[in-house]
């Protein structure tokens, strides 16, 4: 009996099972790619490739590198620390007169100020005047401009003059390169990037946290309303989805303004007083107001389907069998939505934290996230910073879905 | 009947009303007292009201009028967790998030139960189900059938003093289904608790209970144990509902010593006993079992009157002969014939004569 099971299976007429299989398998298998095929080359175009270039962009900026040959040539020869000697100055004056020819002094300016501040200005002007350098470079070169012996310059050419780079990250995490190379932290009142990355996480736990809390009743009176009634009510949830996002927001700074809706009505009971109207847009209050606004029917949708298919006779079972209503609960409903609370939650936190139109219009100075500086940095053209910066979100956002892979299980999320 | 008076009942239903609507009535003022260890069946089509009663009686639902008494004490206005009473679901309801272990200890655990009393309990009421080895299990990872007995276990791990039982073995399939019938008569008798139990299937009910409330709009058409609701229906719902059954329209003719004698619609006389009619000339419907009728005069008492019929087809079923058979106008008249050594088959097309003992014929209330 062992041998015949060993022996490879074959059809009737003698082919291999296997390949028999795949064979008649074949068909319905290019039919199936082909319907996915659109959505697959859709998918690679508008979202694998981009992500790709802005990975791609920040650690890879070739504007000095590209343009000063003899630099990099130089930096090459001469291991970190070295002070830069004749030679250095005649690769400089060389480099510099390349510029002039190419007209690339601003790029490659543009990517040394990316590592310290004001060198653009100082490489522009020096290729201005590069036709008129004649040797000795270094006495030439520092009239033009004293800072040509700052080492702090020589520094960050060096770490611009390689394409590949990781300044843009270490900008992101508040830190630079010291004058020898070394790694440190910026001076404190330049420290801005680890704090709004701290903040735009914390504000968006809160705005999850909220969420959950207002969607949870919410949820749980649609999964157990008559259908009617239920679906009523589920149009009332889906409305804000179906007006634009500019008018609820805008709708929120009439509700919440200093002269506004809000304060108006708390002054009117007397609760506060004119002097005392509180403050509730354009600061932290605001954006995590109007972003649970936003972001609820994401919390609802999640749950309402996990709850829905929770038979009553659950509830009811625990009940006979002698738990309070409490202790049904806590110990037979709750787990039983953790999957939709889990789904709901890593959707609305994942949004909070990418979000930016909300807090740009109404976080005012401290309500403000990570994503408002990636746009600042991206209307200012720099393009790298902005990439490092969106790479270390979507890093963030990775760590967290592993994370709540270990801890709930992907495979236990519901979205709908 | 073994119905327990007011006073030693173990479960009372006094004049309960129950209306959802606030415009109609789906219980109908019910009067039901249940023995202490006694097997109750609520048996009725859907929509009788049987499960709304079961509900009330747990707490899920609550009486819109009248009383319910749980061992002398009124329950209307106590909370379910407090009643104390065992429940079996109709999908079983075991908590899909815990073992089977951890199902049977959450009753334990919310009655403040010490960790080993808890597991000696635990492995008590799984060992009395069979299901002693399946402790770790998660209730997905078992069949239906065993679902069914964690259910079981589950309901009774606490010692209540009275279990429901929501139409629980209405998912398995009919072999199974017959041995659970079995195991929950026996686990009753063991256990000496009270069970009131929900079904629609007729069949389970007639196996299983001491006595069987017949359900119909919203009220109790007969309560009675199995064998006289079977042999002795109190009227044509409950003569229709339970078993196959003949029926035969008439007037009565005369009424004396307790038998009725039936002029039928199409002119012929037959024998009856009397249960809903008194008077001569009433319209009535006589319920006959397929299993009473008679087609060999030799077996009939003497007197019997007996009615002419034709065979239209005859069903081998194995251990009986189904005959249909064109009577008195009807061409749905049902008889049974044991498959005997002996049994004298009919042929399709055969002119017979029929008859039954009065005893066996029930003149029941017209339809």
């Amino acid at each position: 009996m062992a041998d015949v099971t060993a022996a490879l299976l074959t059809t009737a007429d003698g082919r291999p099972l296997k390949a028999a299989l795949a064979e008649a398998q074949s068909r319905a298998r290019r039919r199936a790619f082909l319907l996915v095929a659109p959505l697959l080359a859709f998918v690679v175009l508008t979202f694998i490739i981009p992500i790709g270039q802005m990975l791609d962009r920040s650690f890879h900026h070739d504007g000095f590198s590209a343009n000063a040959p003899n630099l990099v040539e130089w930096f090459d020869a001469n291991p970190e620390g070295t002070v830069p000697d004749e030679a250095a100055f005649a690769a400089l004056a060389a480099d510099m007169k390349l510029m002039k020819e190419n007209k690339t002094a601003g790029e490659a300016g543009t990517r040394v100020n990316y590592t310290l501040a004001e060198t653009r200005s100082l490489i522009t002007k020096t290729a201005r005047g590069a036709d008129k350098l004649a040797p000795p470079f270094k006495e030439a070169l520092l009239a033009i401009d004293d800072r040509w012996d700052d080492p702090a310059v020589w520094q960050a050419m060096r770490s611009s003059a390689s394409a590949y780079t990781a300044d843009f990250y270490l900008s992101a995490l508040d830190m630079e390169r010291a004058e020898d190379g070394s790694i440190q932290r910026v001076e404190e009142q330049g420290r801005i990037y680890v704090y709004l990355f701290f903040k735009t996480f914390l504000l968006s736990g809160i705005i999850t946290l909220v969420c959950l809390l207002l969607a949870f009743p919410v949820a749980h009176l649609l999964a157990t309303l008559p259908m009617a009634k239920a679906n009523l009510l589920m149009i009332l949830v889906l409305l804000p989805f179906w007006t634009s996002l500019l008018v609820r927001t805008t709708s929120w700074i009439v509700l919440l303004q200093g002269e506004g809706v809000v304060n108006d009505i708390l002054l009117s009971l007397g609760f506060i007083g004119d002097d005392g109207r509180l403050k509730m847009i354009y600061n932290q209050t605001g954006t995590i107001i109007v972003m649970t606004h936003v972001l609820l029917p994401f919390m609802i949708l999640p749950l309402y389907s996990v709850m829905r298919v929770i038979p009553p006779s659950y509830a009811r079972a625990a009940r006979s069998l002698g738990a309070t209503s409490w202790t049904t609960f806590r110990r037979i409903y709750l787990p039983q939505t953790l999957p939709g609370i889990g789904a709901g939650s890593l959707l609305v936190f994942i949004l909070a934290v990418g979000y930016f139109i909300t807090p740009a219009l109404v976080g005012g100075a401290d309500g403000q996230l990570i994503s408002n500086l990636i746009d600042f940095h991206m209307r200012n053209s720099n393009w790298s910073m902005a990439a490092a910066l969106s790479a270390m979100l979507l890093a963030g956002v990775l760590v967290l879905y592993w994370l709540y892979d270990r801890l709930i299980g992907i495979d236990n999320l519901k979205l709908g | 009947m073994a119905a327990a008076s007011h006073n030693d009942a173990f479960v009372v239903f006094d004049h309960v009303q129950k209306s959802y609507d606030g415009t109609s009535l789906v219980v109908k003022d019910l009067n039901l007292n249940i023995g202490k260890g006694e097997f109750l069946t609520m048996l009725g089509p859907s929509g009788s009201g049987k499960t709304t009663c079961l509900m009330m009686l747990a707490g899920f639902e609550t009486a819109t009028n009248g009383e319910i008494l749980l061992d002398g004490r009124p329950i209307n206005q106590v909370p379910p967790h407090k009643r104390g009473i065992g429940m079996v679901f109709q999908n079983y309801a075991l908590f899909p998030h815990m073992t089977v272990g951890e199902n049977l200890s959450f009753p334990l655990e919310v009655r403040g139960m010490g960790k080993s009393e808890r597991e000696a309990k635990i492995m008590r009421a799984l060992d009395m189900v069979q299901m002693g080895k399946f402790a770790n299990r998660r209730p997905a990872q078992l069949s239906g059938g065993q679902q069914q007995r964690i259910a079981l276990a589950r309901a009774l791990v606490f010692d209540p003093k009275l279990v429901l039982m929501d139409e629980p073995l209405g998912a398995l399939d009919k072999q199974l289904r017959e041995h659970m019938q079995f195991e929950i008569k026996h686990l009753h008798e063991s256990l000496g608790i009270t069970v009131v139990y929900v079904t629609h299937d007729q069949g389970e009910a007639l196996t299983m209970s001491d006595r069987i409330a017949v359900f119909n709009d919203g009220r109790i058409q007969q309560l009675a144990p199995p064998a006289d609701l079977y042999e002795r229906p109190d009227n044509s719902f409950v003569a229709q509902f339970i078993g196959e059954n003949n029926r035969l329209e008439g007037t009565v003719e005369e009424i004396k010593d307790g038998r009725a004698l039936v002029r039928l619609n199409t002119g012929e006389l037959i024998d009856a006993t009397p249960v809903n009619v008194s008077n001569k000339g009433q319209k009535t419907l006589v319920s006959i079992r397929p299993e009473r009728v008679e087609f060999k005069a030799e077996l009939l008492p003497a007197d019997a009157h007996l009615i002419e019929a034709e065979v239209i087809e005859v069903i081998y079923m194995g251990d009986l002969f189904r005959t249909v058979l064109k009577v008195a106008g009807h061409d749905d008249f049902v008889i049974k014939s044991r498959n005997t050594l002996g049994q004298r088959v009919l042929t399709p097309g055969e002119k017979i004569k029929i008859g039954w003992a009065p005893q066996d014929a029930r003149a029941l209330d017209p339809v």
